[in-house]
């Protein structure tokens, strides 16, 4: 799995030049308003102007397709089938941006084979140039889909809230991600907070055990060069029930109501991002 | 226990039934399967009656047995090691318990076989083996693999155990000596690699083979006749890092 990765991050152009920025929407626990980021903060993204593109890859349990209240007649499931093609696939989703989704049909997937690697990289390889940034929403744990999924970004966004179940799984997450896939940067966006300034107390409470834990398993890794990961605080957003609501109403928060606290946090989200 | 040769009596009787009485049976011909089951040594409780539902479960019992096992070693095959470890899989996502998953390989076998004969080869094996079930707990399942290569699979095996166990394994293996003929001692050393099953999470068989063949192959590559196993404290958290991540954030709720 590990030379997969990395011989899929690497001997792409890099970012920007020709293809899209791939980022990974991660948590380790699930319940943390994961895929509730990826469709919001792709909204915000389109709202910058540019071309986005979320991938549900949460293969075995997808709901992305639930979130934004889309009833898809071809999936990513009928792409890897050759039921449809790829175009075919590809779905405008209500905040002017693209989805491409799993299928809840896709169990098979759950288990990571070589054949379903190729065929998702392949897909991203495809559509990469037609984008600006790629959301891959993951699914939840730390499986060996979420892994390879995340193997295939250039970023990671872990979302965590202040929870210490929460806490824990990203932390858990970070330290893998780290340690299999030498991952020095990792992104982190802090859902649910109840004060201002938790998200960045949170940050540096991950950060501080990552220096004391994970940063010495990593010295052994390298050739004992000195490495460490460091965790960037791309915002945290508030909680607030309007982000209830619009779940409820299965519909986008930044189309629902793109004033509200939680909204204009996802926003500054985005900007962070680009 | 019936002998050899009343079981082949019996296999006789078997096929004269079924051409003279009228009993459910009609059509099975049983002949090659309960050859099989005396070639293998397998006896058949001798109380059953020769046709009865007793019998012929007895007879299903013995094949499936027969399917599962190494003919030269009496290990699991490679057949029944995937079975287990796929479950092994399942239940590891399912109750998170740590699980350990040993490939074993011979060093130098090849030597064996070809200063000695492969009918020492076949002792040496054997000898391994041996070594193996003697090192494992009765709920590891040990296999031969093919060749001179082997798996162990150790459910509920937190990491500080699976290295004793393994190097146990080395250790025992290191130190038999296997009389391949009068005056002839052979002596042979594993190398040994592993993964762990990672908890809470469902992984593939597949890709836990791979890990740990990773791990063998850098055993093999360090120099052999030694253990590495795949790091296990990267996929945990423990209560130490749990307790510097919490402290913080009571000592914030404090203020």
């Amino acid at each position: 799995m590990s030379s997969a990765s990395k011989s899929s991050r690497a001997e792409d152009a890099k970012p920007g030049a020709g293809r899209a920025r791939i980022s990974a929407i991660t948590s380790g626990k699930g319940g943390v308003g994961k895929t509730f980021m990826s469709a919001n903060l792709a909204a915000a993204l389109a709202r910058r102007g540019e071309r986005v593109l979320v991938l549900d890859a949460d293969l075995g349990m997808a709901n992305l397709d639930v979130v934004l209240n889309l009833f898809p007649k071809v999936t990513l499931h009928d792409v890897f089938t050759g039921k449809c093609s790829l175009e075919e696939a590809l779905l405008p989703a209500p905040g002017g941006f693209d989805v491409l989704l799993a299928g809840s049909g896709l169990v098979e997937y759950s288990r990571l084979t070589a054949e379903v690697r190729d065929q998702l990289l392949e897909v991203l390889r495809t559509v990469s140039p037609r984008y600006d940034c790629i959301l891959l929403d993951t699914g939840a744990g730390i499986s060996d889909v979420v892994l390879y999924t995340a193997s295939l970004a250039d970023d990671i966004i872990i979302v965590a809230t202040p929870e210490p179940t929460s806490l824990t799984d990203a932390y858990a997450t970070i330290k893998v991600l780290a340690a299999q896939q030498r991952r020095r940067l990792i992104k982190l966006v802090v859902n649910q907070v109840t004060r201002p300034g938790e998200g960045r107390v949170i940050r540096g409470q991950l950060q501080q055990v990552v220096d004391r834990y994970v940063t010495p398993l990593l010295q052994n890794d390298v050739d004992g060069a000195a490495e460490s990961v460091k965790l960037e605080l791309l915002g945290e957003v508030p909680l607030d029930s309007n982000v209830r609501e619009a779940i409820q109403k299965r519909q986008l928060l930044m189309e629902m109501m793109p004033g509200c606290p939680s909204a204009r946090a996802v926003q500054l989200v985005a900007e962070k991002m680009g | 226990m019936i002998s050899y040769s009343s079981l082949s009596a019996a296999a006789k009787a078997e096929t004269s039934i079924e051409a003279e009485v009228e009993q459910p049976h009609v059509g099975l011909d049983l002949q090659s399967a309960l050859q099989l089951l005396i070639q293998s040594g397998h006896e058949l409780p001798e109380q059953l009656e020769t046709g009865s539902v007793g019998w012929m479960q007895a007879v299903i019992d013995g094949l499936c047995q027969l399917s599962s096992r190494d003919a030269l070693t009496g290990l699991s095959n490679r057949r029944q090691f995937e079975l287990a470890l796929s479950r092994e899989v399942d239940r590891v996502a399912r109750a998170g318990e740590p699980a350990l998953l040993l490939l074993g390989d011979i060093d130098h076998f090849k030597r064996v076989n070809d200063e000695h004969g492969h009918n020492a080869g076949d002792m040496v094996i054997r000898a391994v083996a041996q070594a193996l079930q003697d090192c494992i707990r009765p709920m590891d399942t040990v296999a031969r693999l093919g060749g001179e290569e082997f798996a162990v699979i150790l459910p509920n095996c937190p990491p500080a155990f699976g290295y004793t166990v393994a190097e146990r394994i080395r250790s025992k293996v290191r130190k038999s000596s296997v009389a391949v003929a009068q005056g002839v001692d052979v002596h042979v050393t594993i190398s040994l690699g592993g993964a762990f099953a990672p908890q809470w999470v469902r992984s593939s068989a597949l890709l836990w083979i791979e890990r740990a063949d990773q791990q063998l192959y850098q055993a093999k590559a360090q120099g052999r006749d030694r253990t590495c196993l795949e790091q296990a404290a990267v996929m945990q958290v423990s209560a130490e890092e749990k307790s510097l991540l919490f402290a913080v954030s009571q000592f914030q709720d404090i203020e």
